[in-house]
């Protein structure tokens, strides 16, 4: 069980219940629990779409798509089944907080889920749970249990003579599952290797049908939504921009944790009073601002930027996920680029040679970089390799593995020189020389 | 039977809820691995007659996901993160520890079969780092001290 962090500047909306023993469902209903989803069935399917529209929620997995708007692209008429899939696949370097809402408050999730069902005129939805959260697959499975007892899922939901399904499904260890069109090909019991778009999931997802795909904490705020209306919600944030998020704080910070605060919110002022600064007095040197898939922020940059989608997307970049690492002033760049390189090396499915490549060929690269067997012309041949790689492959995770690696070289590139030559890294000079020969052209 | 009835049962319950026999296959792997220890021939063989499928469909399905393995595990698979938010607060350190106190390297087994270890990436505790699992359970803000009681609780549980 993670431990909860509080902070006097956080809103606390998808987050109210943690803490409070929401899991069981007497307690949820308590605590306004299944009003929302009540409420939703005495409404029109477009006044569900329009109340969430006006409530600017965007996609909290990372992309931040207007949740309405992908709402409104499922066709009405279809000839085959329509589901609402939840993409509880959280494996996002740096987020960790679709965890916290699992093990706190999984019957606000399986509301989101019904709601967004109405909304579309689906009638069934799949719970998709990372294989590693054994633990929340346990929980979710209670909570479902408990929903069909009270006949709040089923054949007669609320007695409204409607029928709606929920059932949870696992994964076994994949980052590239998070990823839509490989979640709906693992859900459908294959290797998760990712769709070629268009067509879109809202058009033809699961076996065919037109599918909603929503990360956790999206569907999650959406009770919240209904009940405390669109436009309220959307007031918590900035325009464009609705609602609160949850941020998942971690690396060199003196109270990591995961914070509820409202979109918009100064990066400067999360740092250092709301993770209450960088341990040992140091500097800070780089944020990573929405998990290692986001362009990475010096300090300067991210000293003045505040955190919602426009701010980021202005400036050609990207809000993520809620995962904000935070790196001091004696992080080596080379080797967290290195570190991350490794990871996405590791989570290729090898199905778009751009990717496959790319990931091998740049890890191989910085692994020689870092213990001082670099050449300078690697310097440019990396930044050339990760660009080579944007926007040629099926699924983003190419990109994601490019952005990050692009960033560092850009902005710390003298630290890569600072390797040249057979030099030790200068942040480790007592650590592994390199067993590398050095190149001589 | 490869796996017990009790689990048998409830495969052939879950598979209703998809409208393909194979959609469950993924669950059904790591469900059956936490029953038997691994994913062996002969539990590969009850799963693609069980969703209609082909043996060799089926390991291609296993092979692309991490935490299947087809290969006895230690009892206690210890599963160290050295992803970022990890690696910034001493996750590489972890699993050296690890490797020493344990003896053996990634993707390793003690001679006893008590433990095996493992680097992965991120398990979705970063600002709970660093954090190892083992098995299931999460052991988090580790400190050298704090995880030579969790290894050696575990020897002890043995």
């Amino acid at each position: 069980m993670a431990d909860l962090v509080s902070h006097p500047d956080e809103i606390k909306v998808v987050s109210n219940r943690f803490g409070k023993g929401a899991t069981s469902i007497e307690r949820y209903l308590e605590l306004d629990g299944y009003k929302a989803v009540q409420k939703a069935l005495q409404m029109k399917p477009d006044d569900i779409i329009n109340e969430v529209k006006t409530s600017n929620l965007r996609g909290r997995g990372g992309a931040g798509f207007s949740t309405g708007m992908k709402w409104s692209f499922v066709p009405k008429e279809s000839n085959k089944p329509k589901y609402v899939l939840v993409n509880g696949d959280e494996s996002e370097p740096g987020t960790c907080k679709d965890r916290l809402i699992l093990e706190h408050d999984p019957h606000s999730v399986i509301e989101g889920v019904v709601i967004a069902g109405l909304a579309v005129g689906a009638q069934t939805g799949y719970v998709y749970i990372r294989g590693e959260y054994r633990y929340l697959v346990d929980i979710m499975r209670k909570a479902l249990a408990d929903a069909y007892a009270r006949g709040f899922l089923g054949k007669n939901i609320f007695g409204s003579g409607r029928e709606f399904n929920v059932y949870w499904h696992t994964g076994a260890g994949a980052y590239e599952v998070g990823e839509e069109s490989a979640l709906m090909e693992s859900l459908e019991g294959k290797r998760g290797i990712p769709r070629i778009r268009p067509p879109f999931p809202a058009v033809v997802g699961l076996w065919g049908g037109p599918t909603v795909i929503n990360n956790v904490e999206t569907l999650a705020s959406v009770p919240h939504i209904i009940l405390m209306g669109g436009q309220k919600f959307a007031d918590l944030g900035t325009p464009k921009n609705g609602g609160t998020r949850l941020f998942c704080l971690s690396g060199h910070i003196n109270k990591p944790g995961v914070y509820e605060l409202p979109l918009g919110y100064p990066l400067k002022k999360m740092i250092y009073e709301v993770g209450g600064g960088i341990p040992n007095g140091k500097k800070l040197k780089a944020v990573v601002p929405g998990g290692s898939s986001t362009f990475v922020l010096t300090a300067e940059e991210a000293e003045q930027l505040n955190m919602d989608f426009d701010t980021f997307s202005k400036r050609g970049e990207f809000l993520g996920s809620g995962g904000v690492v935070i790196l001091d002033e004696d992080t080596c760049m080379v080797k967290f680029a290195l570190r991350i390189m490794k990871f996405y090396k590791h989570e290729s499915c090898g199905w778009c040679i751009p990717c496959r490549e790319g990931t091998d060929w740049l890890e191989k690269t910085l692994v020689r970089f870092h213990s001082g067997g670099g050449l300078k012309k690697d310097i440019d041949n990396i930044k050339y390799l990760a660009q080579n790689m944007l926007g040629r492959t099926f699924c983003p995770l190419g990109d994601a593995a490019a952005i990050p690696t692009i960033s560092i070289v850009d902005k710390w590139r003298k630290e890569f020189e600072d390797h040249l030559e057979g030099k030790p890294c200068p942040f480790d000079p007592e650590g592994a020389v390199s067993q590398l020969p050095v190149l001589s052209h | 039977m490869v796996v017990s009835e009790k689990l048998d049962r409830f495969f052939d319950e879950k598979i209703k809820e998809y409208p393909t026999r194979r959609s469950f296959l993924v669950p059904m792997l790591l469900y059956t691995q936490d029953e038997i220890g691994y994913v062996t021939d002969e539990a590969i063989a009850y799963l693609a007659k069980k969703t209609d499928l082909t043996e060799l469909e089926v390991r291609n399905v296993i092979s692309y996901y991490s935490l299947l393995h087809t290969k006895p595990m230690g009892k206690y698979h210890v599963q160290v993160c050295t992803n970022i938010s990890c690696m910034l607060r001493g996750g590489e350190e972890v699993f050296d520890h690890c490797r020493q106190k344990l003896g053996i390297g990634h993707k390793q087994k003690t001679a006893d079969g008590v433990f095996s270890l493992e680097e992965v990436e991120c398990i979705g505790a970063c600002s709970w780092a660093p954090a190892i699992q083992v098995n299931y359970d999460f052991h988090e803000n580790l400190t050298p001290e704090k995880l030579d009681k969790v290894l050696d609780d575990y020897r002890k549980k043995n």
